[in-house]
């Protein structure tokens, strides 16, 4: 389908709030249903996905079709769904009984603000949820009824909570401002796993989920075809910089396993980023391995299910024991960071075989990870930097004026605020940080995480990306910031596209598509870094661009 | 699933238009029925090149090439490949080729 251009979709998002309707619901929120039509929903996932999963009720079906194919008593099998989850979840519980519907998140949206529809407010979207739950579950329901909100379980519900559990990226900056500290984003997970059973699921997120199981990516690299590809980087590095660097495949009892997500080793602009990666762990002789077995970072269980995201979390894990090593290294992914902090601990952990992560050049000790055995990248090369372990010449990223997206899960779900940050002093000459209200805790998503990255609904993530393109924007304009870094994969495939939609290419180049590149931080890291025996002035960059020398300066 | 009729041939579709069974139903009817659709008027040694490279490494990998890699054993930088295939090469190349589309983080 089409997106409208530019210059239409902005207008239409200040002055026609409703994407879907084309109008400002007039009806009360119960009495507005949803249209299903070409894009606005992502494809249903295909039956022979479905079966890979053991989930239930494969079958080919359509969102904007009335009947869903449905199993006879999907209504049961829903609400037992829920209460088996009630009592399994506390968090759950605890989420649909203290709302106070003060509306503090209703405007922290970006699918709200992008798509201005009410039903993408959080408060409302989680009400989608709670009204059934109050209805069937609630103390006193008998007596108030329908005065509280409460509604049964319905077709149309059920439509709406796929139409809006698959608008919301579990992105957590709504959480940032509830003052009852919800996590709406538990609140999707429920309405999605809760959908699953019924046979309701995307595409996009069970074949990347059904790949990695079986190749051990999203991608469905298999062991020789990811073993090539990074060989390949290999010989881009040399010809590049003239260094040849040393990446191990399922090496037993390298100190190190070294994870990161797939698209690091297949799409552009992650494989710079990877090429990044390669630099750093030569320059300073890390004993690690990479394996073709445990090759994803990213887990799209998160966007399915828990049991899902348990066993592709283990992988990682199972991996570490196999090859023997002594603790994690990972690299530049979102949502991963949100498995491994918040939930890894409780499904896998504790991973008492492994040791706690100690950086083998500066003998910095990683406490924050005694558990999970596994730290970021960023914080890894923050502290080489720190002891001066690296030798950097930001001078070679003279021609990148970044600004830095803090990317949701690891900005909200681990802390990574000033890792990144301290890194970018470091590697480049200088950058520039957007809107105090968009960056670290307050990020604006991408639009397009949680398994939302596919091509079928661009006009949707254009529009919710808006809030974050539009404070780049803003950097643009003011300081001339042509580089938006990153430390996610998601974020690489996503931004790129934002990027050309809502800031194209206003130069002389015709091979440029906008004027923002997105990158992933650790390119900015290797291209800086000084490697020995090195090509003496070099100078092109990781993406075999042109560098600022003093020549070209003149 | 839809269903493609062309040229005395019958085709499954996905929803993008990507063969549902790949290269089991592909044949040559199936490029000259795609290359309308996308904007190519003929077929040159040029497209066929990259359709043989891109079956070929699929046959071998299950997978579509990372585009660096098609660059190297074509020998056409990626310019020349968004000349010859204008929706770039993960959508027209490999659909005309009887490729699936790539998913995940891209």
């Amino acid at each position: 389908m089409a997106i409208p251009k530019v210059e239409q979709l902005r207008v239409n998002v200040a002055h026609e709030p409703n994407m879907f309707t084309g109008a400002i619901p007039k009806a009360d929120w119960q009495d507005t249903f949803t249209e299903f039509k070409e894009g606005n929903f992502a494809y249903p996932a295909k039956p022979e996905m479905v079966d890979y999963h053991g989930f239930p009720n494969s079958r080919v079906w359509s969102p904007d079709e009335e009947d869903w194919k449905l199993p006879d008593n999907w209504e049961t099998i829903i609400l037992q769904g829920l209460k088996d989850r009630l009592g399994k979840f506390r968090s759950l519980k605890l989420y649909m009984d203290i709302c106070v519907r003060c509306g503090a998140c209703a405007d922290k949206c970006h699918f709200f603000l992008g798509t201005g529809d009410p039903k993408n407010m959080p408060v409302l979207r989680a009400e989608l949820l709670r009204s059934v739950y109050r209805n069937e579950f609630s103390v006193g329901r008998k007596i108030l009824g329908k005065m509280m909100g409460n509604r049964p379980m319905t077709a149309n519900v059920l439509k709406e909570w796929f139409m809006y559990s698959y608008q919301c990226t579990e992105c957590r900056r709504c959480s940032v401002f509830c003052p009852y500290g919800i996590d709406t984003a538990e609140v999707t997970m429920m309405m999605r796993e809760l959908l699953h059973l019924v046979g309701v699921g995307i595409n996009w997120i069970l074949e990347p989920a059904a790949n990695s199981n079986r190749t051990g990516n999203h991608m469905g690299l298999q062991p020789h075809t990811f073993k090539e590809n990074i060989s390949y980087l290999v010989d881009d590095i040399k010809e590049i910089t003239g260094v040849d660097v040393h990446p191990t495949f399922n090496r037993k009892g390298a100190e190190v396993l070294f994870i990161t997500p797939s698209a690091d080793v297949f799409a552009e602009p992650g494989i710079f980023t990877f090429m990044g990666y390669l630099l750093m762990f030569e320059h300073i002789g890390l004993d690690y391995t990479l394996s073709t077995y445990a090759s994803e970072g990213g887990n799209f269980g998160l966007f399915t299910n828990n049991e899902m995201m348990k066993k592709l979390n283990a992988k990682m894990y199972a991996e570490a024991k196999r090859l023997g090593v002594k603790w994690l290294l990972g690299g530049e992914c979102g949502h991963m960071w949100r498995v491994l902090h918040q939930y890894m601990d409780t499904m896998n952990g504790p991973a008492d075989f492994l040791e706690v992560p100690k950086s083998p050049v500066t003998g910095t000790v990683f406490k924050n990870a005694a558990s999970t055995k596994m730290i970021h990248i960023s914080e890894f090369t923050a502290d080489l930097i720190k002891h001066k372990k690296l030798k950097l010449d930001p001078s070679r990223n003279a021609h990148r004026v970044p600004t830095f997206h803090d990317s949701c899960n690891p900005a909200r779900a681990m802390g990574l605020l000033d890792e990144p940050r301290y890194i970018l002093d470091a590697v480049v000459p200088t950058w520039h940080e957007m809107n105090e209200n968009t960056i670290r805790e307050k990020t604006f998503c991408c639009g397009s995480g949680t398994g939302l990255n596919t091509g079928e609904i661009m006009e949707l993530r254009m529009r919710s990306g808006l809030p974050r393109a539009n404070a780049v924007q803003e950097v643009n304009e003011k300081y001339g910031v042509n580089c938006l870094a990153n430390v996610c994969a998601i974020d690489r495939a996503t931004l790129q596209p934002l990027m050309e939609y809502w800031l194209p290419n206003t130069s002389d180049d015709p091979m440029r598509t906008t004027d923002v590149d997105v990158i992933g931080l650790s390119e900015l890291v290797g291209n800086a870094l000084v490697m020995d025996g090195e090509i003496e002035n070099r100078e092109q960059g990781l993406r075999f661009e042109e560098l600022i020398t003093a020549d070209t300066e003149g | 699933m839809a269903t493609v009729e062309y040229a005395g041939s019958s085709y499954g579709v996905d929803e993008d238009g990507f063969l549902t069974n790949g290269m089991e139903e592909w044949n040559e009817s199936w490029v000259d029925y795609v290359k309308a659709e996308e904007g190519i008027t003929d077929m040159t040694d040029e497209h066929w090149k990259v359709i043989n490279a891109l079956q070929d490494y699929y046959k071998k990998n299950g997978i579509a090439p990372m585009v660096r890699i098609l660059s190297k054993t074509t020998g056409f930088p990626l310019k020349r490949i968004y000349e010859l295939f204008p929706s770039g090469p993960g959508k027209g190349a490999c659909k005309m080729s009887g490729l699936p589309k790539p998913t995940g983080c891209v």
